[in-house]
């Protein structure tokens, strides 16, 4: 078609003035919570073009209906009610699909592709909705056909009234929309995040965690069809947790590593056999491991148990005040020579950018 | 009538179209021929976002739009089942997937627009060849886009569209040219302007003595001078216009500029009628699909469609349901009487109630409103307290206490003095040129004329660069911000605001 130019141009546009914002978003926490399932909605500057118009005082206008006096035109929102309080800021919200921003990311930082090792085995199940069946929950109630269906049902039975032409749907009368299941293959990947919450880490730390799993998980889904999260949180004992919890847990104690390494194995042994997953782990922790035997364990368990089966095993430290952040330098020393290893230090927002060059920069 | 064969589903709806057409006809309307092709949704997303034609010039901003289009259709939030273009021959546009009850409903309401388009007095001066004009354009801009460069032509593009809005729609009807050309020819002798007193011959010498009159000769001749050398001679609305005259553009700058300027034109009666041109068509589909078109089967897909169309949830202005609902009411008024001075001076209720003259004028007087009204006149001609209470009307305003949207005002002129504000120049400010040589130093300077609401400023400033990226030299803009005179200028490097003070040099005009 020939709007496809334009509109290319447009994406172009778009893609162009998040790059150029990049580090600005990859160092705010402000897309995040933001994200849809599939898209992103990002505010993007400059694009709108500007025409003399009036200001704010220009809220008023005419509308129809019942209330009186005072009363609100939308008793159950938040106040942004009709008539342009949006923000005239010269800000355009652009949405942008999460593969798409990954792509920006990947432009920006040079990244490659990721070769999937896996065999396309796994298959999913993804709904359609295309039939109609008399049962359901009324969510998904097909108004029009039940009407009809009343309607039909009242005349055939007499009780339709053309003076009074009330129709009532009863039980029978109902339509509801109903779906098929579709199966569908494809490479899938599992990324097991880990994280220390031992009294070190504090909520600083963990905002700089939460932001580098952002992007971490945007990147992956955009090289993987179906990708599965699964947490970790360990102080001395490690346990799995869901996403909220990893976010928001805070413990005291000490920190013993290898006790995540451990979860992490059994997690893997449950349930992603290697053949069939692309595997990630991610640790972050401040590297203030309890003792230096532990940190020597965990490069054991890692060597023998894991790395062979996994795609990336990333490293992550962040500044804390009180760690020595050993860990980091045992993992340099035991484990130098494993391809997959990666690690990074991130003592502010500012490093993500690096942190996650680093990470991806192997096309791994 | 042709639409184009590709099915036998086609060839049904060109029978429809065709019958559609003739109860059309005989009920009064009278429209250019008109040509429907059916179409995908991803097709009638382009052409929405290409304004209702098949093809425009290059700019990402019919991308922007056709992608907004395109998910509000995914969403399910939104559907469009027709565009219509003002052309002859009228253009429409169906959707496939409309059923064919949709479809009917649509005919009969793409007629309506038709017969609005060729009969109401504001589109009279628009052109009726603009499929081919809009073909023209986009060839034009190819060219300069092949000659100039991609960017250089777009980054003008963006400019002039930020400009858009500053034309004149009551331009059209004046004799622009002419009237350039009178002024300076009209002769205005000097003398007839040097104030003599009335006396008698032999009193003349000492009543107007003869070195006061030549005084203010002399003063008159000069005033002349300075008043011819203005520019503009009149403050100017259409600064489109004063901008292709007066700015130094290159020849494919100005080109650019007059295809925008056109285009806004072309597009200004659409939106002065909004609500008429929407209820005259919501009319007359919902009396040709009741009365002539419907079948028994097709009654709830009907109703359900209609309904969508006239919805109007609470703060929001459906032009649809205003606009057929006046209708409605007009033809109602005239056909009982209830006009003119005898009904307006008569207090009793009940006797206003029952009123009836039987005259039996409201179609007749339908035709007249549709042909020479616009939104504003017919707001302002034909709401009537009667309407708003009947339709519970409200004002409705921004309570900054509770950051909500609260109703404010049931009162008849409150609400009809908002309504009219809304649609006087599609609530855009009016900006004009007051002074293209601003303090002899070749400088542009704009003013807007108040009417109770301030511009806004962040918006104002980005728009005033753009002028000043045409103009080249300095701009400014004279506005009412906080009940205070401001000045807001762009060198081209740097944007600055001041209080207007008595030490500035004055503009050749004030609005």
């Amino acid at each position: 078609m020939k709007i496809e130019k334009d509109h290319q141009r447009f994406r172009q546009i778009v893609r162009g003035k998040i790059r150029d914002d990049l580090r600005r978003f990859l160092t705010r926490g402000e897309l995040i919570g933001k994200e849809g399932k599939h898209l992103i909605s990002i505010p993007v500057r400059g694009i709108e073009l500007p025409h003399f118009r009036y200001g704010d005082n220009n809220d008023g206008g005419v509308g129809a209906g019942d209330g009186s006096v005072g009363d609100s035109l939308d008793p159950n929102g938040d106040g942004t009610g009709p008539g342009g309080t949006a923000p005239g800021a010269h800000i355009l919200e652009v949405e942008v699909s999460l593969d798409e921003l990954a792509d920006i990311l990947a432009e920006e930082l040079q990244l490659p592709r990721i070769q999937p090792k896996g065999m396309h085995q796994i298959t999913t199940r993804r709904d359609r909705y295309s039939g109609l069946r008399q049962s359901g929950p009324e969510s998904l109630r097909h108004f029009k056909r039940t009407f009809r269906q009343a309607l039909r049902r009242q005349l055939m039975t007499g009780s339709y009234d053309p003076a009074n032409p009330r129709i009532v749907p009863i039980r029978s009368d109902k339509r509801y929309r109903s779906w098929k299941t579709v199966l569908k293959p494809q490479s899938n990947a599992v990324i097991v995040y880990m994280m220390d919450v031992s009294g070190s880490m504090g909520d600083e730390q963990k905002e700089l965690v939460r932001l580098e799993a952002f992007w971490i998980d945007a990147w992956l889904r955009r090289n993987y069809e179906g990708i599965e999260n699964r947490y970790i949180v360990h102080d001395v004992r490690a346990q799995e947790v869901d996403r909220d919890t990893f976010y928001h847990l805070r413990e005291d104690g000490g920190t013993k590593i290898s006790s995540a390494f451990k979860l992490a194995k059994q997690i893997m042994d449950q349930h992603y056999r290697p053949e069939e997953w692309n595997i990630y782990l991610f640790h972050f922790s401040d590297g203030d491991n309890s003792s230096e035997t532990d940190s020597r364990e965990c490069c054991r368990i890692l060597r023998e148990q894991i790395l062979p089966h996994i795609n990336l095993f990333g490293y992550c430290q962040v500044a804390s005040a009180y760690g020595s952040g050993n860990f980091i330098n045992v993992v340099h020393e035991y484990l130098d020579d494993v391809d997959c290893v990666l690690t990074s230090k991130v003592n502010s927002k500012d490093d993500i950018y690096d942190s996650l060059k680093t990470f991806f920069a192997k096309g791994k | 009538m042709i639409v184009h064969h590709r099915s036998s589903v086609q060839s049904e709806l060109s029978e429809y179209a065709r019958r559609i057409a003739e109860i059309a006809r005989n009920a009064g309307l009278d429209f250019f021929e008109t040509r429907f092709e059916v179409v995908d949704y991803d097709t009638m997303s382009q052409i929405a976002a290409y304004g209702g034609f098949p093809q425009r010039y290059p700019h990402w901003r019919f991308g922007m739009e056709y992608e907004k289009l395109r998910k509000q259709h995914v969403y399910g939030l939104g559907r469009i089942y027709e565009m219509v273009i003002n052309n002859d021959p009228c253009y429409a546009y169906l959707l496939t997937d409309n059923d064919i009850t949709d479809q009917k409903l649509v005919m009969a309401h793409v007629y309506a627009h038709c017969d609005f388009f060729k009969n109401n007095i504001w589109f009279s001066k628009t052109n009726r060849r603009m499929m081919d004009e809009m073909a023209n354009h986009a060839t034009r801009i190819r060219r300069h886009v092949d000659r100039e460069g991609f960017d250089v032509v777009e980054r003008f593009i963006d400019v002039c569209v930020s400009l858009e809005n500053l034309i004149d729609p009551h331009s059209p009807f004046m004799k622009r040219d002419a009237a350039d050309r009178a002024a300076p020819a009209a002769p205005r002798f000097v003398e007839s302007e040097v104030v003599r007193y009335q006396t008698k011959p032999y009193l003349d010498r000492w009543v107007n003595p003869p070195s006061r009159i030549q005084a203010e000769r002399e003063k008159i001749k000069e005033k002349r001078k300075t008043e011819q050398h203005r520019l503009p001679p009149q403050p100017v609305r259409d600064i489109l216009h004063f901008l292709l005259k007066q700015a130094p553009l290159e020849d494919w700058e100005a080109d650019i500029l007059s295809i925008i300027r056109e285009e806004a034109y072309y597009y200004a009666p659409q939106g002065q009628t909004k609500i008429m041109n929407e209820g005259w068509a919501t009319f007359w589909h919902s009396r040709l699909m009741t009365q002539h078109l419907l079948k028994d089967e097709e009654l709830i897909t009907y109703a359900d469609h209609h309904a969508g169309t006239v919805a109007m949830p609470p703060g929001h202005l459906n032009p649809y349901k205003i606009g057929v609902e006046l209708f409605r009411d007009i033809e109602d008024r005239w056909n009982k009487g209830r006009f003119g001075k005898e009904y307006d001076e008569c207090v009793s209720l009940e006797e206003r109630r029952r009123w009836d003259r039987k005259l039996m004028l409201g179609r007749e007087k339908v035709f007249e409103v549709r042909r020479v009204y616009n939104d504003v006149t017919f707001i302002d001609e034909f709401l009537t307290p009667e309407f708003v209470e009947r339709f519970k009307l409200f004002q409705y305003r921004f309570d900054p206490a509770t950051r909500r949207m609260v109703v404010v005002n049931r009162d008849f002129e409150k609400i009809k003095a908002q309504l009219l504000f809304m649609l006087t120049n599609h609530c855009q400010p009016y900006i004009f040129v007051v002074d293209g040589n601003y303090a002899n130093r070749g400088e542009l300077y704009l003013a807007h004329k108040h009417t109770g609401i301030d511009l806004d400023i962040r918006y104002a400033v980005e728009t005033l660069k753009n002028i000043q990226f045409i103009w080249r030299r300095p701009v400014h803009l004279q506005a009412q911000i906080n009940d205070e005179m401001v000045l807001f200028s762009f060198d081209g490097h740097q944007s600055q605001q001041q209080k207007i003070h008595g030490d500035l040099p004055k503009p050749a005009h004030q609005v």
